[in-house]
């Protein structure tokens, strides 16, 4: 079923692939985060209660699913790399967890420069955001563990297993607001009602979400292709690419 | 599949279901300790299948909706005094600080302090829980009839404590 998916299994052809879509992930990434914010920062109404302390929506709500998305996409990765043993998979999981753990910092940043003007608090030991911290512990610890091995090999298991163990949290993340009472407020958009944002303040914070989700490929590609080369450099392609 | 891949495939299934299930069990045991505050109706009537009230002195959180109407202030310091409800009964909470922007009542707050009474909380820290809704002032206006006044705009009543008493009566609107 998945036999023509075998060929990218290979660093070269993945290197390649990579390569090929690089440039037009990390234009149209760009391109839409500056349509998206500029229109929600600048051009977007305020809301009627909380003025204009709302519009870190834009930035927080996209890097908050982005995170849990990344999350996701690594855990994959970790799946296809300890079942199918698959090297360029265990570099994966590597190249995401950074650009995570950075998406997963910034959903806490403006999360907290948020709640300290709407809540009154900088922070709350809620369901909702012990668990996005939890996240991003997630991520240093794939990458610490990874770096705690001297064999790179085992770095590699260990890491993708806890990766892949921590996808758990996923769901704990999306539903604490409706397990427990948390201060966080529930969904507005990641539910199966009518989204409760009205739509003028919609599709800038849809565009910023799909723009933050490209960047993510974006950057996992290029990461992706410095692991790719790091790891296969005394390959003969490599030394070629590189002219050495 | 190769059967080492099928072992493979097994074994992390199952190492994941087991940490799954651990996790579940951890969370169920846990619920009381996650949920971050009371209802005034778990405060009232206690806590769970066993009805577990907490006790006079307890350091607890309370969340509810402020009951309108039932917000007053007093006039010469930063006490404040009102009543939250969800579903059944209400309970007081006493406060003396300054609250957040989105305090008002029919809105969402936490408040963390001592339970005095068994509806009665001296609360020493009130947060304000903002609801999911996001909408524009005029759709706010419409729809909720809702009117937004700027700040600058707005004209506060200051010292209007006519009715006598050292609490005065609040405005009955939100104005923003």
């Amino acid at each position: 079923m998945f036999k023509w998916l075998d060929p990218y299994a290979k660093s070269e052809t993945l290197y390649h692939l990579c390569g090929k879509l690089l440039p037009y992930l990390m234009v149209s990434a760009l391109a839409l985060l500056l349509l998206g914010n500029i229109w929600g920062l600048a051009f977007t109404p305020a809301d009627y209660q909380q003025g204009d302390s709302y519009r870190i929506i834009h930035i927080h709500v996209p890097s908050a699913i982005m995170s849990m998305g990344a999350y996701a996409a690594m855990a994959s990765a970790a799946f296809v790399a300890l079942v199918w043993q698959i090297k360029v998979a265990h570099w994966a999981v590597l190249a995401i967890a950074p650009i995570g753990a950075v998406y997963t910092a910034i959903a806490l940043i403006t999360g907290m420069a948020w709640g300290k003007p709407m809540w009154g608090a900088w922070w709350v030991w809620d369901a909702r955001l012990t668990s996005e911290l939890i996240l991003l512990f997630l991520y240093l610890g794939v990458i610490a563990l990874h770096g705690a091995f001297s064999d790179r090999q085992v770095g590699n298991k260990v890491a993708s297993l806890l990766a892949l163990v921590g996808v758990i949290n996923l769901p704990i993340i999306h539903f604490s607001v409706e397990w427990w009472n948390t201060l966080h407020q529930g969904a507005s958009i990641t539910k199966f009602a009518k989204p409760s944002i009205d739509p003028s303040m919609l599709w800038p914070l849809l565009i910023s979400i799909l723009a933050f989700a490209l960047l993510l490929l974006a950057l996992t590609c290029l990461r992706l292709r410095t692991a790719i080369l790091v790891n296969e450099q005394h390959r003969p392609w490599v030394r070629k690419l590189v002219g050495g | 599949m190769q059967p080492r891949r099928q072992k493979r495939l097994f074994s992390i299934l199952l190492i994941i279901s087991l940490i799954a299930g651990a996790v579940g069990a951890m969370l169920y045991a846990l619920q009381q300790n996650i949920d971050l505050f009371y209802t005034p109706t778990q405060l009232v009537e206690g806590l769970g299948k066993d009805k577990v009230k907490p006790v006079v002195g307890q350091r607890l959180r309370i969340g509810g909706m402020v009951v309108p109407g039932s917000v007053s202030r007093d006039a010469v310091s930063l006490k404040v005094r009102f009543q939250l409800v969800d579903i059944g009964p209400t309970v007081w909470v006493e406060f003396e600080g300054i609250l957040p922007d989105l305090f008002r009542e029919g809105q969402g707050i936490v408040a963390q302090g001592t339970l005095l009474a068994p509806d009665l909380i001296q609360a020493s820290e009130v947060l304000a829980k903002h609801d999911e809704e996001y909408m524009p002032a005029e759709v706010a206006e419409a729809m909720k009839g809702i009117r937004h006044i700027p700040p600058s705009q707005a004209n506060f009543a200051s010292g209007d404590s006519s009715s006598g008493s050292s609490y005065s009566k609040p405005t009955d609107k939100p104005t923003y």
